[in-house]
């Protein structure tokens, strides 16, 4: 009996310490989403406009879209990399995004956790570790 | 019947005119076609049949032929062809000629301004580049058998890495030898391409809006100016400074007029040049070489999408010779209020602008709340003149349309 509580106590503990790293808690991704707010206003804001509605045939909007709601990966690669030229529900975009990889690992996560988050968007938050990660196997187009 | 017809047609017309565009006393507009699709530019045959060139394909076709049989100021018959989207629509000596992203087409036109031949136009101008960035070709053509196309530079400012802090101008600009400038072309001649003696003028980072003066005789070009100075060099320019910098500019060209992009651009607030910040510049600094400044400087970022002399006789006699010029909307003020959404009219006298300028036609976007490129209802883009000397201003939003703007006593 005993062993079986220090088990499950353990076992409950991996278990909270692994969420931990993979899912993060209501208030860490609060945290987060106020950190990338400013990150976005910074970086993103004058072409993704204030409401992210973007620019029709020039800069994407960032509201329920497949790339801002879809694969982390992708998404975070997008960031790292830039965009020249997108097609988004039939429409194509001709603006152009330059690379950020001088952001770091957590303004990353933050202004994509603050994007999947406003602007009518629900979407997992991003971890740092999932930019590291990616960041890590990243081969930049050119 | 048809008479009632009429009537409730001239109400409804007048109410969606009299909701929309604010004009000056005594014009008036009214709708020639709305919710139609994304309407580039423009121009009228002198038997008053319409040509618009749409930015997106409808129904497969991009160049729509618009023809109002009974006078009730809507089209009754539409003609569809070209099967290539793009901006540059202009008619000279009985020839449609219109513009892909890559190429020059025309069209013979009949006496009636029928499509001789729809699905077989002679190919003027090939092998264009269109790189996304500033691809639409606008055209026009002068009065001597020369046909001029704008290749808009695919980038910014020349960096080495476009838009992107920190990144360099390059220096030559390499851009330059094949875009950034205003090319010029016979206006008959089969699949002309580039080479030395086609460039007309360098130094436009782009241009949308031009025309021909026939007062002058000169080309005169609306260019685009460059975007994002405080997002690149937060160091020189704060956000207010850099939703107004750099001028929207329009200049008086000649074969040969460098314009001076990527390497300076004009602050209309200190009335001079000053050189790129990629080229440093801070804001302040002259450039040691002087280009040619422009005739007139409008605020930042509003994006000039269509140049009109104005020649005909309906109009008051003061804007005769005068130039419209629709402003699509600025997107680059961001986080500032963005602005424009408009034609202006900007009176001429000897072939010359006054130095002032007035808002003409406004309230596109439909409310301040809209004044945003994605949330204003229409944009402004294209500008032709009818025979009868009303104009007619395109909208290139989605569901963008058509306007004819009339004076009456």
């Amino acid at each position: 009996m005993k062993t079986l509580l220090l088990s499950s106590a353990l076992a409950f503990g991996f278990m909270s310490l692994t969420s931990k790293s993979v899912a993060p808690t209501q208030s860490s991704i609060k945290a987060s989403i106020t950190r990338g707010k400013q990150v976005y206003l910074q970086q993103c804001l004058a072409c993704h406009q204030v409401d992210a509605s973007g620019v029709p045939n020039m800069n994407p909007p960032l509201i329920k879209t497949k790339q801002v709601l879809g694969d982390r990966t992708a998404l975070i690669k997008i960031v790292l990399n830039g965009l020249r030229g997108v097609d988004i529900d039939g429409d194509s975009y001709n603006g152009v995004m330059a690379p950020h990889p001088d952001l770091t690992d957590q303004e990353i996560a933050d202004v994509l956790t603050y994007v999947r988050h406003s602007f009518g968007n629900k979407a997992s938050a991003v971890t740092a570790a999932q930019v590291r990660m990616v960041r890590a196997k990243n081969k930049p187009a050119n | 019947m048809k008479f009632i017809f009429g009537i409730v047609g001239l109400l409804l017309t007048g109410l969606v005119a009299n909701a929309q565009l604010k004009l000056p006393a005594g014009f008036k507009a009214v709708t020639v076609l709305s919710d139609f699709g994304s309407v580039r530019h423009i121009a009228v045959a002198p038997n008053g049949v319409v040509f618009i060139h749409l930015g997106k394909l409808k129904d497969g076709k991009g160049i729509y032929r618009l023809q109002d049989t009974n006078g009730d100021g809507k089209p009754d018959k539409i003609f569809a062809f070209g099967d290539f989207p793009g901006t540059g629509m202009a008619i000279r000596d009985g020839y449609l000629y219109a513009s892909s992203d890559e190429e020059v087409f025309r069209y013979k036109l009949d006496a009636d301004a029928k499509v001789v031949n729809p699905t077989h136009p002679e190919k003027i101008v090939t092998g264009l580049l269109a790189r996304g960035e500033h691809q639409p070709k606008a055209i026009t053509l002068d009065y001597s058998g020369n046909l001029y196309v704008n290749i808009g530079a695919y980038s910014n400012a020349c960096q080495l890495q476009d838009r992107t802090k920190g990144s360099p101008g390059q220096m030559p600009c390499p851009i330059l030898d094949s875009a950034g400038g205003i090319w010029q072309f016979k206006d008959d001649v089969p699949n002309q391409t580039y080479g030395d003696d086609h460039r007309y003028a360098t130094g436009l980072r782009n241009v949308v809006g031009l025309d021909w003066n026939r007062q002058t005789n000169t080309l005169f070009v609306m260019q685009h100016g460059r975007d994002q100075l405080s997002y690149l060099y937060p160091q020189y320019w704060n956000d207010k400074q850099s939703a107004e910098l750099p001028a929207e500019c329009m200049y008086e060209l000649h074969k040969g007029s460098n314009c001076g992009y990527p390497y300076i651009f004009y602050d209309q607030f200190q009335h001079k040049q000053v050189l790129g910040p990629e080229y440093g510049g801070d804001g302040k600094k002259e450039p040691s070489e002087h280009y040619q400044d422009p005739i007139l400087a409008f605020p930042g970022h509003l994006a000039p999408d269509g140049l009109l002399f104005y020649t005909g006789d309906q109009f008051p006699a003061r804007y005769k010779n005068g130039a419209f010029i629709a402003f699509h909307g600025s997107w680059n003020r961001a986080p500032e209020p963005q602005q424009g959404f408009y034609v202006v009219f900007v009176p001429f006298e000897n072939g010359k602008p006054t130095g002032k300028w007035e808002v003409f036609a406004d309230n596109f976007a439909g409310g301040p709340d809209k004044m945003s490129p994605s949330k204003a209802e229409h944009r402004p883009c294209g500008l032709a003149q009818g025979p009868d000397g009303s104009i007619y201003v395109t909208d290139d939003n989605r569901n963008g349309g058509v306007w004819k703007i009339s004076y009456h006593k």
